[in-house]
């Protein structure tokens, strides 16, 4: 992520999104890489922005799914 | 495949390009035939790239020496299995594998290449009488950005080696380059574009739909539908005309029947921001704005932009997904990015 974002100056809750700061080539790149590196499958009615928008969105949302699997 | 339109035709360089097997020390000379091949591709916007095993500086230098070089993107020269250089110039070109067209002399290398990507046109060079004939070589039209579009993807690779050298996020990165979209109303001399879009666009492509030339026509006439084309500048040049949105308006019900853009600026965020702006239209006029999105294997980037575009699945209709924006708050826009209405 850090190629996309400067690290340092984003706090776990900081929503990407609305800082501008990344784009849907970001966002299908993100959901690819989660999707692998934890070898879950996102639905349709996951992808929301909710669960991608902070570090902290992210690592809940993974954490639940996980938690399913 | 019947109605393919190659994109990108591979070129193998001994005994296909020149008579004579260059690493063996022959004095290769150039097939009669092969320039004009490759120029009447060049002039019809179908891309072109070299396959070869070969020394890649000893062969280089050889088709530059022919005049020949300046054709070729993403050259793959080195001595390993033809499939995996063909698979590398699909992938840095960002097209799919049916859209190529390998070219080669040796049945064990058609066969090899092939056999790894069985999507790939394999072509032996034997006998190139009436290639530039072919149907899979004759796109239905030639527009502006076709004719061009060789120079459009070197200013690409020359903007990506410029963005891999800069020291910073993409973020910054795309803050560099002052980039400006130019949204406006398509006249009738975009229509040919336009169609091309709608043939060409697989991943940036909401719905898959295509759109004939003369059923644009009928739509910019119409008082119904709004067609928008999109141009992409930036301070090293343009990008050409990238990006389509086809709007049926029924009152205050606006329907995003189509949009899509050209997979060469897919890195520049420019989808979030059409549709940013697209919602800001609609907000203005006081109408709701839906989008209709037909899921393919290769489209779920436009549906998560879509949805992170703050959109929600209002409804289905067979295999099309009804989306509807969420109207209630005007949507901010980059700031890396200037928008013109034309």
């Amino acid at each position: 992520m850090g190629n996309y974002i400067k690290i340092d100056t984003i706090s776990d809750d900081d929503n990407f999104f609305e800082k501008g700061l990344v784009n849907s080539l970001f966002a299908m790149q993100l959901v690819s890489f989660i999707e692998k590196e934890f070898g879950i499958v996102i639905d349709n009615d996951e992808l929301d922005i909710e669960n991608f928008q902070s570090i902290n969105a992210v690592t809940n949302f993974i954490g639940n799914k996980l938690a399913l699997k | 495949m019947r109605g393919r339109k190659i994109k990108c035709v591979v070129w193998d360089l001994d005994e296909t390009v020149w008579r004579g097997i260059l690493s063996e020390g022959d004095d290769v000379k150039l097939r009669p035939k092969v320039p004009d091949i490759m120029r009447g591709l060049d002039e019809r916007g179908i891309l072109q790239s070299v396959c070869s095993k070969n020394d890649f500086d000893q062969a280089w230098s050889k088709l530059d020496e022919m005049g020949l070089s300046y054709l070729f993107i993403y050259p793959q020269i080195s001595w390993n299995p033809k499939s995996m250089g063909v698979k590398e110039i699909a992938k840095l070109i960002n097209i799919a594998q049916d859209a190529i067209a390998f070219v080669d002399d040796q049945e064990f290398e058609l066969a090899e290449v092939g056999g790894e990507c069985p999507n790939v046109m394999c072509i032996n060079s034997a006998d190139l009488d009436g290639f530039l004939e072919m149907d899979e070589m004759n796109p239905r039209f030639i527009t502006e950005d076709s004719t061009r579009r060789r120079l459009l993807y070197q200013d690409d690779i020359k903007r990506g080696k410029i963005e891999d050298s800069f020291v910073g996020t993409k973020d910054e990165f795309l803050r560099t380059l002052d980039m400006k979209l130019t949204i406006s109303l398509a006249v009738e001399g975009d229509l040919k574009r336009a169609e091309e879009l709608t043939v060409r666009t697989h991943q940036l492509n909401s719905t898959g739909d295509v759109y004939s030339y003369e059923q644009l026509r009928e739509l910019i006439g119409s008082q119904t539908y709004e067609v928008l084309i999109v141009q992409l500048d930036d301070k090293y040049g343009t990008y050409g005309k990238i990006g389509l949105a086809l709007i049926e308006k029924d009152g205050i019900r606006w329907e995003l029947k189509l949009l899509l853009m050209s997979c060469r600026v897919i890195s520049r965020g420019v989808g979030g921001v059409i549709l940013s702006y697209l919602v800001n239209k609609a907000i203005s006029n006081g109408a709701e704005l839906f989008a209709r999105f037909v899921p393919s294997d290769r489209n779920r980037i436009m549906y998560i932009s879509y949805k992170f575009g703050g959109f929600r699945e209002d409804g289905k209709k067979g295999d099309c997904i009804i989306l509807k924006a969420d109207t209630s708050k005007l949507r901010v826009l980059p700031d890396y990015i200037a928008i013109e209405e034309g």
